[in-house]
């Protein structure tokens, strides 16, 4: 069934399709409309889950842990503050190995306040042991949460499905919804391992000496090395069902490509556009999209990139005292190659300033021209 | 009816608590109580440590660890968890003074406004005695702790916890004491029974923090109640106030105040005015106790 959707309900959808059991939420500008939705279908009966409604995001995280440590399908979503309010949860989750699915809504952090979008809130959180997806359009987004589900539980690591504030969570598209039936054969119900069962007491998370914590952390490496072949494998299997294809990252006419752009979320989508233009003018321009950030698809961007002359890497997102976040991963990703090209990294539309695809036709001429980068950073379009 | 005490042990008696630890004592009572169809959520709290390392846990019920300001929240979402694939099983959130007066009072009131039905217990302690007494807002005016020292105690007056929870209206509250173990086993059974947020406040005295005689454990948490620092009660939906355990005489506050190092520091003043704020603090609760 196609219908209109915002990015937001199509997060709602997707948590629906996946029949996720309990939801547990606390309203964010732009993602309010994700957890005013669920509720519905939670009143009317549509989606037979419990919903929680908490009083912070650290508690929303903590209550899904909870839950899922149980052995049940988990939901939420929320958004920058939100996000970092529920950081220490974040780290929880990872390490109780639930595989709660999550979507993030990406905006700017206060002071001063912001409502518009920005990674640094899902990219701050790079380290808890969450595995990261952006998307770059609402069917996605629907997609991308039932896949997020089928992959988190079988490796048990969380999962984090972002988008962009704005730009996909109040834009409306054509979303095709699948059918329930064809979802529930995709995505069988969630069975975990080792569970809270009075019938077979354990604790979980105690004191845990150095003799043994190292390991529990080298196995959460290991799960998320595994995922990076699981999101393939997923995507393929999803093509088979549904007819989409989704993978770890995404090219564009890179095949004859001298250089590449390389972004991710609603700046990629709309690069791709600015490839267009680019090529009718000859130049031969292609595009990498990362989709899936954590676990960082590093064997394959390398693959693409060290065939190529030169690398733009457009951040909406700064590491402060570093540079642009995904610029920095994919330096590190090419730093052992033997032919690594010149890599550019650019900062552009922090704080949600508009990036057209104007403006990455700009950035991509500009920048061509310089030989070698002058610093670790080139600011589109700065003011000052 | 005579209250009969299951005999049966869930809790082991290995556990690395110190000698003289109260909170023991509660956990081994209230799981008597419960039973073994419970699972317990543990925030930041000495029973985080008492339960054993990795891969030792003293209680034999389930156990998940949390945060510290968590465990409401947490517990909230295990029984959510459970109910929706149709268990029914006691969830409960066992805590310190630090996690429900302080850093988590937020999610206790949280869980407690939706009437999320767990069972939600404090054992308190009256300070952050895992990370080595600190003050928490659940130390009594006028103690010492390593962060109120002597030459300037406690400058506030404990936290009354058992009234903010009473403002939430929910189904059960009471206060219990390891002195008083059938009291305590009683209102846990009850507890146990009763749908919806319930909240037992359990007095444990602590040697380590306290800085007392190990062995003076019980009879300090028992001059507690004697003397009505620490009166045994119960309310139903916060509003029916009840008195589990009448005080006939009660004993002066001097008593319980002179075995412990934390008080030591005390004159005669300090003493009797410590002595005038429990007796009205006496008044105020006859005022709501049913007639």
């Amino acid at each position: 069934m196609r219908k209109v959707l915002t990015g937001n309900h199509a997060l709602s959808y997707g948590a629906k399709l996946s029949r996720a059991q309990v939801i547990s939420a606390y309203p964010i500008t732009p993602q309010t409309e994700v957890v005013e939705l669920l509720s519905q279908m939670c009143a009317s009966g549509e989606l037979k889950a419990k919903f929680i409604k908490v009083e912070s995001e650290h508690s929303a995280m903590a209550s899904l842990i909870g839950a899922s440590a149980v052995g049940v399908r988990t939901f939420t979503a929320t958004s920058s503050q939100g996000l970092a309010l529920m950081h220490e949860m974040l780290h929880w989750a990872a390490g109780a190995r639930t595989p709660v699915v999550m979507g993030n809504i990406n905006r700017a952090f206060a002071p001063p306040w912001s409502v518009w979008t920005e990674q640094n809130d899902s990219l701050s959180q790079r380290d808890t042991g969450w595995m990261q997806l952006y998307a770059q359009n609402n069917q996605e987004v629907l997609d991308s949460v039932i896949q997020a589900y089928k992959v988190a539980e079988s490796l048990d690591l969380p999962a984090m499905v972002v988008l962009a504030a704005f730009v996909l969570s109040h834009t409306s598209e054509t979303v095709d919804i699948p059918a329930q039936e064809k979802v529930d054969e995709f995505l069988p119900t969630y069975k975990r391992e080792y569970k809270l069962d009075p019938d077979e007491p354990h604790a979980f998370g105690g004191l845990t000496k150095p003799d043994n914590y190292f390991e529990l952390r080298y196995k959460i490496q290991k799960a998320m090395e595994k995922a990076l072949n699981k999101w393939e494998e997923v995507g393929e299997e999803f093509e088979a069902f549904f007819g989409r294809k989704y993978g770890l990252v995404e090219t564009y006419k890179v095949s004859d490509a001298k250089n590449l752009i390389v972004s991710s979320a609603t700046i990629a989508s709309t690069a791709r556009n600015a490839v267009d233009s680019l090529r009718e003018k000859g130049k031969k321009v292609g595009l990498l999209r990362i989709r899936v950030f954590r676990p960082f698809p590093a064997e394959m961007i390398r693959r693409i990139l060290s065939s190529v002359d030169k690398v733009i890497v457009i951040d909406r997102n700064i590491g402060f005292g570093s540079s642009g976040i995904f610029c920095q991963e994919v330096k590190a990703a090419m730093y052992n190659e033997k032919n690594t090209p010149p890599i550019f990294g650019v900062i552009a539309g922090l704080g949600g300033r508009d990036v057209t695809s104007k403006n990455i036709i700009e950035i991509y001429e500009d920048v061509i021209k310089m030989e070698e980068p002058e610093s670790d950073i080139i600011w589109k379009d700065l003011k000052i | 009816m005579k209250l009969k005490i299951p005999e049966q042990e869930i809790m082991s008696c290995g556990n690395v608590a110190c000698q003289g630890c109260g909170a023991t004592l509660a956990m081994r009572y209230a799981l008597k109580a419960l039973g073994k169809n419970t699972v317990l959520t543990i925030p930041a709290c000495c029973w985080t440590v008492i339960d054993g390392p990795f891969p030792h846990s003293t209680v034999n019920v389930p156990l998940f660890h949390t945060a510290f300001s968590a465990a409401a929240a947490t517990a909230s979402g295990i029984k959510a968890g459970f109910e929706i694939l149709g268990k029914d099983t006691n969830v409960v959130a066992w805590t310190g003074d630090g996690a429900t007066y302080d850093i988590g009072l937020g999610t206790v009131s949280g869980a407690a406004e939706r009437n999320d039905d767990i069972l939600y217990v404090c054992y308190d302690n009256e300070a952050y005695m895992n990370t080595g007494n600190q003050r928490s807002s659940s130390t009594p005016l006028k103690a010492w702790t390593t962060t109120t020292p002597v030459n300037r105690p406690k400058e506030s007056h404990k936290k009354d916890i058992i009234s903010i929870m009473a403002a939430h209206r929910i189904p059960y509250i009471a206060t219990a004491s390891i002195a008083y173990p059938e009291d305590m086993i009683k209102k846990f059974k009850k507890a146990k029974d009763i749908k919806g947020m319930r909240f037992i406040l359990v007095f444990c005295p602590c040697p380590t923090g306290w800085k007392y005689a190990p062995q003076l454990t019980v009879k300090l948490a028992r001059l507690a109640v004697q003397s009505n620092l620490f009166p045994l009660l119960e309310i139903e939906n916060g509003t029916k106030w009840k008195l589990t355990k009448k005080i006939a005489h009660p004993k002066p506050i001097a008593e319980y105040l002179k075995p412990q190092g934390r008080f030591k520091h005390l004159n005669k003043k300090d003493t009797a005015e410590i002595q005038q704020i429990i007796e009205a603090d006496w008044n105020l609760l006859l005022k709501k106790i049913e007639k």
